[in-house]
């Protein structure tokens, strides 16, 4: 028999049920995945095994007489931007190295409440901000698929998509504000959705930009991905922009056809320059979707080449004002100094790495007097503009089909990519958008690269229309065929 | 609009971050590049577009103004740096 953390969460469960296979065995051999790879690859920040255990054979006992819940005995890592009670949540930033959460975030909440277990918390870019997993206060995470170079796992879930790639947890929860549940899950050959702002709650995870961040689940498959959102959706009054809206089941969609469904194709997204390997996969990928039946309907997106600029006037000006509150007088890093402002200014000067900084500085800088109206409130026009392309592009389509991510995986500490930050956000090129506009998309693994490394999909759908979204997915994943690590 | 050395110190006071004198001139540059690139912006005509503030299409509601979790004030002040009599105890912020 294969190793049991070769299983997908669908068919441990289905293992589980039959009593073929224990939690306690199955969460032991994630355990010592875990442990014997966490060094080589940096993914986990902090590690909670004996938990894990523990919880294994509470789920133990649920299996035996019967009152099993949906996600009873499946083990994952989380994000270390989720409030976790009682285990230390760092947003991989020094400011907050030592905050130990009294409450559970509602995601993290949800999925417990189904029977989950959590080995750990994953490492992440510093408060989230970053496409490369370089900017954590605890170094960066190596993507498992490296060869001789030790290539970056995207970011900013890059500790979550590395974890599941290297079955050092089943599946793993992540957030995405401009592209960091998507990126990383391309970087790393795994599936990730960001669903529809406010399909999740925003509760207990650290904010970054609130009017874009959204959590959602990384794992191994399209299936997975459908199973772990159905437990972390839902209205959360705690969260005054978490939707009312109904929470279908995601998993019925899997195995649905998509004879008839209308494909969008970004002509827009085909920028100059685009790496003729991911615009052959690309064409591929809408040849898979034609044979299973869809139809392939050119779009236009006409301000694509806005997103990314727009992006982050908005992303850095939210950042200011969110991470405002760490300020090293209740709770988090202090660094003493000579009156109240300095006080201030030594605790966040030590206490953020240099991206925070540079993000918090443009941020304070688009909103200060005498600017505001240039960058901060022209951005926000723009972002309207971008919503409306989306909104005009879904009355010729049901779903679009782009490229996750325009490159494949870098090298850490790539030169280029670290003289200027501006090369390290245009990876987000094909991923911003969908967060200015508040839609789902998924990113799914659609084959290897010529140099063996990973290659992304993104399937973006319309709000709260993750359905379609699903069924399109598991059936280009069926053509793909991709095999995993 | 580029950003001169007096622009970024004035940033940076109101960001409460240090940037360091042998730092200033890398800032400024980085700076303005960021700003030169988001300028961009300025070609497209946003003429009585309305600014998209928030995507939920949804009323904030309201709810009843009731105590719904409470007496846990030793949790809450597991992170404080210090504490006395059941409250934080921090530098003085008020003048």
């Amino acid at each position: 028999m294969s190793d049991l953390t070769d299983l997908t969460i669908s068919e441990s469960l289905k293992k589980l049920r039959n009593k073929e296979i224990s939690p306690v065995e199955l969460t032991k051999a994630y355990v010592e995945n875990m442990e014997n790879n966490n060094a080589k690859y940096n993914a986990y920040v902090t590690t909670t095994a004996e938990l894990a255990l523990a919880q294994a054979k509470e789920a133990e006992i649920k299996y035996l007489n019967g009152t099993n819940r949906p996600l009873e005995g499946i083990a994952l890592g989380i994000k270390d931007l989720f409030c976790t009670k009682g285990v230390r949540t760092t947003a991989c930033s020094h400011i907050l190295d030592n905050f130990i959460p009294q409450y559970e975030s509602t995601v993290t909440q949800h999925l417990l409440n189904d029977g989950a277990i959590f080995l750990g918390k994953l490492n992440l870019d510093e408060f989230a901000m970053g496409g490369s997993n370089e900017t954590s206060y605890f170094g960066p995470v190596i993507n498992p698929w490296s060869k001789e170079v030790k290539l970056v796992a995207g970011g900013s879930s890059g500790g979550s998509a590395a974890a599941v790639a290297a079955k050092m947890c089943a599946a793993a929860t992540g957030t995405d504000t401009g592209g960091s549940i998507r990126e990383p899950a391309a970087f790393c050959g795994v599936t990730g959705i960001k669903p529809t702002y406010g399909r999740c709650s925003r509760y207990g995870i650290v904010a970054f930009a609130s009017s874009l961040d959204q959590a959602g689940p990384i794992a191994k498959d399209v299936t997975d991905c459908a199973l772990l959102l159905n437990s972390m959706a839902g209205y959360d009054a705690n969260d005054s922009t978490s939707s009312k809206e109904v929470v279908p089941d995601f998993s019925s969609f899997i195995g649905q056809d998509i004879k008839g469904l209308k494909v969008g194709i970004p002509q827009e997204y085909r920028v100059d320059g685009l790496n003729p390997e991911v615009a052959a996969y690309w064409d591929k990928a809408a040849e898979m979707l034609k044979a299973s039946g869809a139809e392939i309907v050119s779009i236009s997106l006409p301000h694509t080449k806005y997103a990314l600029p727009t992006y982050y006037v908005i992303a850095p000006a939210e950042a200011s004002s969110n991470l405002a509150r760490y300020d090293g007088v209740r709770y988090g890093e202090r660094v003493e100094g000579n009156g109240l402002d300095e006080l201030y200014i030594n605790s966040r000067t030590e206490g953020f790495g240099k991206e925070v900084k540079r993000r918090i500085l443009i941020g304070t800088y688009v909103l200060s007097a005498g600017y505001y109206d240039a960058y901060y409130l022209k951005a926000q026009k723009v972002r309207r503009l971008i919503k409306n392309d989306f909104d005009e592009a879904f009355k010729k389509c049901d779903i679009i089909l782009t490229p996750t991510s325009p490159i494949e995986p870098f090298a850490i500490g790539d030169k280029k990519m670290l003289e200027n930050p501006i090369n390290m956000y245009l990876n987000d090129v094909f991923t911003v958008s969908v967060n200015l506009a508040g839609l789902p998309a998924m990113s799914l693994p659609i084959g290897l690269s010529q140099k063996g490394l990973p290659f992304g999909m993104q399937l973006i759908g319309k709000a709260f229309d993750e359905g379609t979204i699903f069924k399109t997915a598991y059936q280009l994943e069926r053509s793909a065929n991709f095999v995993r690590m | 609009m580029a950003v001169d050395n007096d622009t970024v110190r004035r940033i940076a006071f109101l960001s409460r971050l240090k940037v360091e004198p042998d730092k200033l001139e890398e800032t400024k540059e980085e700076f303005n590049k960021i700003l030169n690139w988001v300028e961009e912006l300025g070609e497209v005509n946003t003429d009585n577009v309305e600014p998209l503030v928030s995507v939920n299409n949804e009323s904030l509601t309201l709810r009843e103004d009731n105590v719904t979790a409470g007496h846990i004030s030793q949790e809450i002040l597991k992170n404080a740096p210090a504490q006395e009599f059941g409250y934080f105890v921090v530098p003085k912020v008020v003048e």
